[in-house]
């Protein structure tokens, strides 16, 4: 697993690496759902299609994530299959687009409330692209 | 990392980090904790947050943290910082993503002795009654127009409904609304997050909890709060639910852009704000206005819901069952009040982000029969330990921009302590000890362990040697509902 939990006093940290920032968002997403602890039905399978735009890549990140947050805790949905398309080349903003396959949340250990912007920086390391993100809980 | 060598040491109980410490500080970080506990604080990166906290633009004098503060993001759980109003900044992280978490204190005069053989029962229908946990709805599901008129309104909106009482009102900060709230500020996904929420307690730290009232050390101001020895009392603790969170979310993402706008550079993103004169600023305001207003009917839904598993319990029982409120405080949240600065009463924004408002006597605002005693600052401690009933004090208004701590404080991470801790055997041993544990989630239990807080009695000490507030009574659990 490309992702592994820091320690934090009150909520929950995950750094999240991958080898470029397409993997790094799909990464960061299944990383959200192991913290959470996301067990899913079986059936009824469902898609989800949806596009995101922000100023920066970071702010994207947390705009793809929170669509996530939303859908977990609005529509009870959590997904397993993630294809994203993402267009940073162009001057801001950049885009995000998304496919997500998944079912509806068979039960979860943790309510991940919040997806916060604390010290976010995506860093540029030997493993590719690194990124901590603190969740609220 | 800040380290000892870097505070300057007021007295025993107060400490500094002067504005010099970092060129980017708009003013100093005043510590209100004991040697003992600031080795616990200087643990985690809480200090560093403090210290950025202080660099919000139109900053007035210190950032205050309390004893029970710990790291959050970007702003210190345990903080308190002013801005200048209107020309200052109003900063949406530094309220928090649970706008208006807070907690209620219901008195009675029920006797231990009498309610005992009744406890687990009682614990079983608060349970019932009050839904907690991971994704659990609330008691009460209402269409948009409705809510927009409960964010609107507040506690009166409950009150409309017949699920408060005027004295309920009256004892609760801002009478249960804050002036100028504005539900056309809140996103569509806000209210659909919030609309079936209304009435529940949600999961992580938040409690329904039972007490008795061990020990009053102050017996006029016990009196006058309705409190009594040996009788029984509740505390909620709650906030709004996912309404305030994806208020939260929504402006911390808007306002990346904002700052920009305005030319405001800070350490962390995280602090991201918008100036309160700017229509951006006003934006924020009134939708985090309204979240507040979704959080007080939420506790008021809570109370009733508790009334309503103490009638069962007890009437026909015993003779006077009924639940009275002591007050209703808030620990997250952004207000505009009056303080005294270099002998001048200044407006400001104070945020308070864990930390309990604590206006001394004679303060604006207060119910009448506060006004000689201060208002009740509620301290629960953490989940099998006692917690405190408070009272706000004239040096609270001088030192900390009326403002206390608000709980015992984290001082393990979550992950280790479910590591170090089985939920299983946490709830035996508080059964063991008497103490009635209903619980959605064993995982969530341990989390809470009591070992994963700091002490409540030392927290407790500290606010009440730096005189920014006074005893009044002790709480012991007798049943504790949880997520």
């Amino acid at each position: 697993m490309p992702f592994e939990e820091l320690p934090h006093t009150a909520d929950w940290s995950l750094r999240i690496w991958a080898p470029d920032l397409t993997q790094l968002f799909a990464e960061s997403a299944r990383g959200m759902n192991a913290l959470a602890g996301i067990r899913l039905a079986e059936k009824p399978r469902v898609r989800r299609l949806f596009s995101v735009s922000s100023p920066d890549v970071e702010s994207l990140l947390v705009s793809f994530l929170s669509e996530l947050v939303y859908f977990s805790e609005q529509d009870r949905l959590a997904f397993d299959q993630i294809h994203l398309s993402l267009d940073l080349e162009d001057s801001p903003p950049c885009h995000l687009s998304a496919t997500l396959r998944g079912a509806p949340i068979l039960s979860l250990d943790k309510a991940i409330k919040a997806v916060t912007y604390h010290n976010l920086k995506i860093q540029q390391t030997t493993r590719g692209y690194e990124i901590e993100i603190v969740f609220d809980v | 990392m800040i380290g000892l060598h870097d505070l300057t040491k007021i007295s025993d109980y107060e400490w500094e980090i002067p504005q010099l410490f970092r060129g980017d500080m708009r003013g100093p970080v005043r510590i209100f904790s004991t040697r003992e506990l600031l080795e616990q604080i200087l643990g985690d990166k809480s200090l560093e947050q403090a210290v950025n906290a202080s660099t919000l633009p139109g900053l007035v004098g210190a950032v205050v943290v309390m004893p029970d503060m710990h790291q959050g993001y970007g702003f210190p759980i345990g903080g308190v910082a002013a801005t200048q109003f209107p020309r200052g900044v109003v900063s949406p992280g530094a309220i928090g993503y649970d706008i208006n978490c807070g907690v209620r204190l219901l008195a009675s005069s029920i006797a231990l002795e009498a309610a005992l053989p009744q406890i687990d029962r009682l614990a079983t229908l608060l349970n019932q009654y009050c839904p907690s946990g991971v994704g659990v709805k609330g008691v009460l599901h209402v269409n948009i127009p409705e809510l927009d008129r409960l964010l609107q309104t507040g506690s009166r909106w409950a009150l409309k409904n017949g699920y408060a009482s005027e004295n309920d009102i009256a004892h609760t900060e801002e009478n249960g609304c804050l002036e100028g709230a504005d539900p056309a500020k809140i996103s569509e996904r806000a209210k659909a997050r919030g609309r079936e929420q209304i009435g529940s307690v949600g999961a992580g730290n938040h409690f329904v909890e039972v007490d008795v009232v061990e020990a009053v050390l102050d017996p006029q101001t016990a009196a006058v709060f309705g409190l009594s020895e040996g009788c029984l009392v509740v505390q909620i603790h709650c906030g709004s639910r996912g309404l305030g969170h994806q208020v939260c979310t929504d402006y911390v993402q808007d306002f990346q852009s904002v700052v920009q706008r305005y030319g405001i550079k800070l350490p962390d993103r995280e602090l991201v704000c918008a100036p309160m004169d700017s229509p951006e600023g006003q934006a924020y305001l009134g939708a985090m206005r309204a979240a507040a207003n979704f959080a007080f009917v939420n506790r008021q839904l809570l109370a009733y819901s508790a009334r309503r598993a103490f009638e069962e319990t007890f009437a026909g029982k015993l003779k006077n069952w009924q639940l009275t409120q002591v007050y209703d405080i808030c620990h997250n949240m952004g207000k505009v009040e009056s303080h005294e600065v270099d002998g001048k009463n200044v407006k400001v924004c104070v945020h308070r982000k864990g930390a309990t408002r604590a206006f001394g006597p004679s303060t604006p605002g207060l119910p009448p029969e506060y006004q000689h005693t201060g208002q009740p600052v509620l301290v629960p401690g953490s989940m099998g330990t006692a917690s405190w009933v408070l009272a706000g004090t004239e040096t609270s208004m001088l030192r900390s921009w009326g403002s206390s701590c608000h709980g015992a404080g984290r001082t393990m991470s979550r992950a280790k302590a479910k590591h170090d801790f089985r939920g299983d055997d946490l709830r035996r041993k508080l059964e063991e000890r008497g103490i009635k544990i209903r619980a959605g989630s064993m995982s969530g239990l341990a989390e809470e362990a009591p070992s994963a807080y700091k002490d409540v009695d030392a927290v407790v000490e500290t606010v009440i040697a730096a005189g920014i507030a006074r005893k009044v009574a002790r709480l012991r659990p007798l049943a504790v509902v949880k997520g």
